[in-house]
């Protein structure tokens, strides 16, 4: 199993919450190869450990206990230099927007941009263009000088999934991106995110509940209780 | 602005476009830090014009060395130096010639019928070259009894009455029990301890004061002989004077001490001292209070920017940025307030509170230092934690 066909594996990954007696446990012994390019869901009832799981693939959460190889970097017990370096290399749409409020859409955006330094996608100059760009190919062309006080629901997650793709990551971690989207362009988004997987070799790795997404998705991971029930590859 | 801090930055100005999308909080905290600013800048002007008053009276002397009683620690206090110190000192080679000088308090009441006291230096009026020039100018009218020279710079005192005197237009008043012409002012201003001075002949001063002696003035002024090392000639005269009954300083060594005293062991100045700590303390609270109220509010986005992979410095950058602008915002309308309370604070008191140069640039440079303390202290929370908590 090498990085470059399995951007993401886990051995004997566990997680708990709280300390002493309120310690819970949360994710049981997860062995998990993901596939490069692909689209996989990860479902399951709330409290699952869904979410959990998805955080802790994607750096935004300590590994305490098993392995996680994420683009050929170990991150149990990763220097938080590490970590940072590796979230670069992701794309996060979350459940809530998570937008900046005093900035506007474009404003947004290029935040995704400026992570990387100068070195990504050209100069500095060249940024708002590329925001501006991406903005438009989601439909947000009129918006892009608005703040999130001033945009729809489902109008502030598209800036928020154009602020993940901006920076090209290798791997797009999604918690429910369409919850806030109406069925066209809940398509719509997650269409373009199965493009850029076959486009670029992006992955990408989506909690949902959506249906509508089922039916595109390359592979169906199902958890309860923090455990992995159900693995099902979906022939495309 | 924003075009201009982004070019300056390399980046997206945040700290600005969070500050300036809530504009009321904007208002408050920069009114805040002026606010800290104007508490510092008021409690550092009446210290320094303590500091300032209490050498006032030194200034007026020319001399180089002054033999004080061992327990006096200002002008005024402290036990009285037998004149024979004085003809002691003389056998000291390099010393070329010595003053007593008497220092006393008197109440003037003015023609308003209000009462203003004044510290009195009374010396021999043919020694003129003891004095600044402007009094050795006009010493030869002390040399009649019952005159006396008196600080145009009075607190309380009618500037325009004491404007026209001269030898031809004297005042006169009466105090202890005599009357006093005054036939020309100096100028020098009141301190903490009395409202103005008063300069007469050493024959006038015991006349008023008569419990006093011409044998036991308060302090002996001595001035050395050119070529001769001032602090070598004090060493000879420690090694001759009995070091338990008096001490030998140079003037400004003695004007330092007094002001260290006054400054560190009596009430006034312990006062104004701790007044500038205090301002400094509810300063730094009221900076603190505002940037860990900012970082608090936006913790979750600071959280997504971490989960995309910015790191802490990053966000010190943020805090740094807000503050130095805070810092700038509040400092410009404090500096301008606290100029005008320092004025109206000068014109109520008669106490020379003002503004110099450094103490701007010290206030500045402190409102930025506890500002990025502050922020730094607020966004240790967000390098502890996991992005995924902060949502």
């Amino acid at each position: 199993m090498t990085g470059a066909a399995f951007p993401i594996v886990t051995q004997g990954l566990n997680h708990w919450f709280g300390v002493g007696e309120a310690r819970k446990q949360a994710i049981f012994d997860v062995n998990l190869s993901i596939e490069a390019g692909k689209l996989t869901v990860l479902m399951g009832p709330s409290g699952s450990g869904k979410t959990t799981l998805l955080t802790l693939i994607g750096c935004l959460r300590d590994v305490q206990d098993g392995s996680v190889h994420l683009l050929g970097q170990e991150l149990y017990g990763a220097s938080e230099a590490d970590l940072v370096l590796a979230r670069r290399k992701l794309g996060f749409i979350f459940q809530a927007h998570n937008l900046h409020e005093s900035l506007t859409a474009l404003q947004n955006v290029r935040v995704g941009l400026e992570v990387h330094g100068a070195s990504l996608s050209g100069k500095r100059s060249q940024f708002e263009a590329a925001s501006a760009h991406l903005l438009g190919l989601l439909g947000l062309k009129d918006r892009i000088h608005y703040l999130p006080g001033n945009l729809s629901g489902g109008q502030k997650q598209r800036v928020a999934i154009a602020r993940a793709l901006v920076g090209n990551p290798r791997i797009i971690f999604a918690d429910e991106p369409t919850a806030a989207l109406d069925k066209e362009s809940g398509t719509h988004v997650v269409r373009l995110l199965k493009q850029l997987g076959e486009q670029r070799g992006t992955t990408t790795v989506m909690v949902t509940h959506d249906n509508r997404i089922l039916e595109m998705a390359d592979r169906i991971i199902t958890l309860e209780e923090g455990r992995i029930v159900d693995d099902i590859p979906v022939a495309s | 602005m924003t075009a201009i801090l982004a070019r300056l930055l390399g980046r997206l100005p945040i700290g600005w476009l969070q500050l300036l999308h809530n504009k009321t909080r904007l208002a408050a905290a920069v009114a805040g830090i002026a606010f800290a600013n104007i508490l510092v800048f008021v409690q550092l002007g009446v210290m320094f014009a303590l500091n300032t008053t209490i050498l006032l009276p030194y200034t007026l002397f020319d001399a180089d060395i002054i033999i004080s009683a061992a327990d006096a620690n200002t002008l005024t206090d402290g036990s009285n130096v037998p004149r024979q110190r004085s003809f002691e000192a003389m056998s000291v080679p390099g010393v070329a010639s010595a003053l007593p000088l008497f220092v006393g308090n008197v109440d003037w009441t003015r023609d308003d019928g209000n009462v203003t006291n004044l510290q009195v230096l009374a010396l021999d009026p043919s020694q003129g070259a003891y004095v600044i020039p402007e009094i050795r100018n006009k010493i030869a009218n002390l040399l009649l009894i019952d005159t006396a020279l008196i600080d145009r710079m009075t607190r309380g005192a009618d500037t325009d009455r004491l404007a026209l005197i001269s030898p031809d237009n004297p005042l006169t008043f009466e105090t202890r029990g005599r009357t006093l012409t005054v036939p020309g002012t100096i100028s020098i201003g009141g301190g903490f301890s009395s409202d103005g001075y008063m300069v007469t002949s050493d024959q006038t001063f015991l006349r008023l004061f008569s419990s006093r002696i011409a044998g036991a003035p308060n302090h002996i002024l001595l001035k050395t002989e050119p070529g001769f090392n001032v602090d070598a000639v004090i060493e000879e005269l420690r090694l001759l004077l009995p070091d338990d009954k008096v001490k030998v300083r140079t003037l400004a060594e003695a004007a330092k001490a007094d002001q260290i005293y006054q400054t560190t062991e009596r009430p006034t100045g312990l006062i104004f001292g701790f007044g500038v700590v205090m301002g400094v303390i509810v300063g730094l609270v009221i900076v603190y209070q505002l940037l860990s109220t900012d970082v608090a509010d936006h913790l979750k986005e600071y959280a997504t920017f971490k989960a995309m992979g910015y790191g802490q410095s990053f966000f010190m950058g943020i805090i740094f940025e807000e503050a130095l602008i805070l810092a700038i915002f509040g400092f410009v309308p404090g500096l301008i307030i606290s100029s005008i309370l320092y004025q109206l604070l000068n014109s109520a008191t008669g106490l020379p509170v003002m503004m110099d140069m450094a103490r701007p640039i010290a206030v500045f440079l402190g409102t930025i230092a506890s500002c990025s303390i502050s922020g730094a202290i607020a966004t240790r929370r967000l390098a502890s934690a996991d992005p995924a908590d902060l949502f």
